[in-house]
């Protein structure tokens, strides 16, 4: 029996042959911290270490509460600026660069057979270039700094094969959305996801990354793609390191393996409040919301914006509806500006906010009152995850919060296209 | 062995409600942090919880942000162990590194209700309950390490402390 990707990686890394359930230590080639970087730094001083273990592998991005919203903040920031100066950390992204999860594969940090813990949940999102990439918590990203170490369980691995052809107006996040409304929030928990097929195959980058951020929604510990010739190829030019792809095995010992055709697939949107809570549009139409978010690391970029500006251009939003838009970097940003994009947005009436993750966690630039919904493209719909307890989140496409946003209404992006 | 009174929720409870993101950043004194513990899931809990007490939940607990202070709050709060039907990835190594027990039980977890006392023994791997006596999975050696420890960091900080002396060793040898 041939092995799965992570055996390959993991068991490479570790020196050793493995299998899913084995346990190795493990040295990461790149760590990842954004705004919690200032808690890590609390728990590192905790271990009367001058200096961390490896500084080029320290990637720290500035996204969460960005520029800062309040002098806490603004401490927290400092205090992680003076430090990456004091331990001459290299690859540090101030409060400009945008979301940690776009910025991180925009500068070539995120490879095909690379092996990348992260601060952060959607530190999944890295697979989609073939990278083996996994959150932790804070105590972790200290320890790791300190002794360039970390113990990983191999998962086992459940294959999604994706067949067929989107129909018009049904994108990445509906794929994504539909899966894990089927087969649950814990689905892949403590688990590796690989995604296959020949319409995982035909995926940009950008909607590769959709699917292997949100497999953190299934629990997932890594979600990963196959590195085809057109992502290593955009990769060349990107890479920070070189790279060696890592490929499983044709015989590979899956767990399982889940089929799904993609035409046969509408429109979706996860309600209130859990992400497997997961209905067609149509069901939904005519639900009244208050404000909508196009943007974060599962939905910013220019693919989504365009998508989005598609829809909205020459028209107005609803009355009385906020609508924000959040580019997911700088770079994204600066594409969309250049293509017309962000003017299409402001003349419809839109706020556009700057790269960050904007109010996706609820800390700032758009809180949800109470008795307020909200209609977004993030990736979370916990209950008070974007301020009141007592609001309520909806999750759909870019195409889909674009044309609710000129109803006022959830609304089915197909009428529109 | 501890023993302790028994809090209960359900399935898939997840960082949100368990540690509000609004306080992510701006919360870092653990003691802060546990006056917000479970607050978007049940606001009494914080005002009744003691401290040993212990936490009986669903499966998937923990889900969603790699937010440590899920488990930290807990802890400050006052709760002893978490037991679970399952717990998701990142919580758990989160609650380990944080020297806060975990134990998975789907039995124990069926046949044990809100406000009973139980005793969970460690070394045996048993839960004893008003309804009976239940098995959980021994941890591995080297996570009970981290919790007898009291957590990632002060285990890091002794391992750091035997590198050193085992360098200081090597060279005073030469």
């Amino acid at each position: 029996m041939g092995k799965t990707f992570s055996e390959k990686l993991l068991g490479e890394r570790a020196g050793t042959d493995v299998r899913a359930g084995d346990v190795v230590t493990v040295s990461p080639d790149f760590i990842l911290s954004h705004d919690n970087s200032a808690a890590i730094i609390q728990e590192f001083n905790k271990l009367d270490l001058e200096y961390v273990s490896e500084s080029d592998k320290i990637v720290i991005i500035l996204d969460h509460i960005v520029p800062a919203s309040s002098e806490k903040y603004a401490i927290n920031h400092k205090q992680i600026r003076e430090f990456v100066a004091y331990q001459k950390i290299p690859h540090f992204f101030d409060i400009s660069s945008g979301i940690c999860h776009q910025v991180f594969v925009e500068n070539g940090f995120a490879l095909p057979g690379k092996l990348i813990v992260g601060a952060d949940s959607h530190t999944t999102s890295y697979g989609a270039l073939g990278a083996f990439s996994v959150g932790i918590g804070r105590s972790e990203v200290a320890s790791v700094w300190a002794t360039d170490e970390i113990w990983l369980r191999i998962p086992e691995t459940i294959r999604i094969e994706l067949e067929g052809r989107l129909s018009k107006g049904v994108y990445a996040k509906d794929v994504i959305l539909h899966i894990i409304g089927n087969e649950g929030a814990d689905l892949a928990n403590y688990k590796a996801v690989e995604f296959a097929g020949s319409a995982a195959e035909s995926f940009t980058i950008a909607s590769r990354m959709v699917l292997a951020n949100m497999s953190a929604e299934m629990g997932a510990k890594n979600g990963y793609f196959l590195p085809n010739p057109s992502v290593l190829e955009w990769l060349e030019k990107k890479a920070s390191i070189e790279f060696e792809p890592v490929y499983s095995d044709a015989d590979a010992d899956y767990e399982s393996v889940l089929r799904y055709d993609l035409s046969n697939i509408a429109p979706m949107v996860a309600c209130p409040h859990s992400v497997d809570n997961v209905s067609p549009v149509t069901d939904l139409e005519g639900l009244e919301f208050h404000q909508a978010v196009i943007g974060t690391c599962t939905n910013g970029r220019l693919e989504d914006l365009e998508t989005a500006a598609g829809i909205l251009k020459g028209k107005k939003i609803y009355p009385g509806i906020r609508v924000l838009i959040i580019p997911a970097s700088r770079n994204e940003y600066l594409l969309a500006l250049r293509a017309g994009v962000l003017e299409v947005f402001v003349d419809s009436g839109c706020v556009v906010l700057n790269p960050g993750c904007g109010p996706c966690l609820g800390a700032h630039q758009g809180i949800l009152a109470p008795g307020e919904i909200a209609l977004s493209t993030a990736n979370r719909n916990f209950r008070g995850r974007m301020g009141s307890r007592d609001s309520e989140i909806y999750l759909a496409s870019p195409a889909t919060v674009a044309a609710s946003s000129l109803e006022g209404k959830i609304t089915d992006p197909r009428k529109l296209l | 062995m501890i023993k302790g009174r028994v809090w209960k929720y359900g399935d898939d409870i997840n960082t949100d409600v368990i540690f509000p993101g609004k306080y992510t950043y701006s919360v870092l004194d653990p003691d802060e942090m546990a006056e917000h513990a479970l607050e978007d899931l049940d606001p009494e809990f914080v005002k009744k919880v003691k401290k040993g007490d212990i936490l009986t939940v669903g499966k998937n607990f923990g889900c969603g942000s790699s937010r440590e202070q899920a488990a930290t709050c807990l802890k400050y709060a006052g709760v002893q162990a978490i037991i679970a039907e399952s717990f998701a990835r990142i919580f758990f190594r989160n609650a380990i590194n944080q020297g806060l027990p975990v134990v998975v039980s789907v039995e124990a977890v069926e046949n044990i209700e809100q406000g009973e006392e139980i005793e969970i023994d460690f070394e045996r791997g048993k839960i004893k309950t008003p309804r009976g006596e239940f098995g959980f999975p021994l941890l591995p050696d080297s996570v009970l390490g981290i919790l007898d420890a009291g957590g990632l960091i002060p285990y890091t900080k002794k391992k750091l402390k035997m590198r050193a002396s085992a360098k200081t060793e090597v060279s005073s040898k030469q």
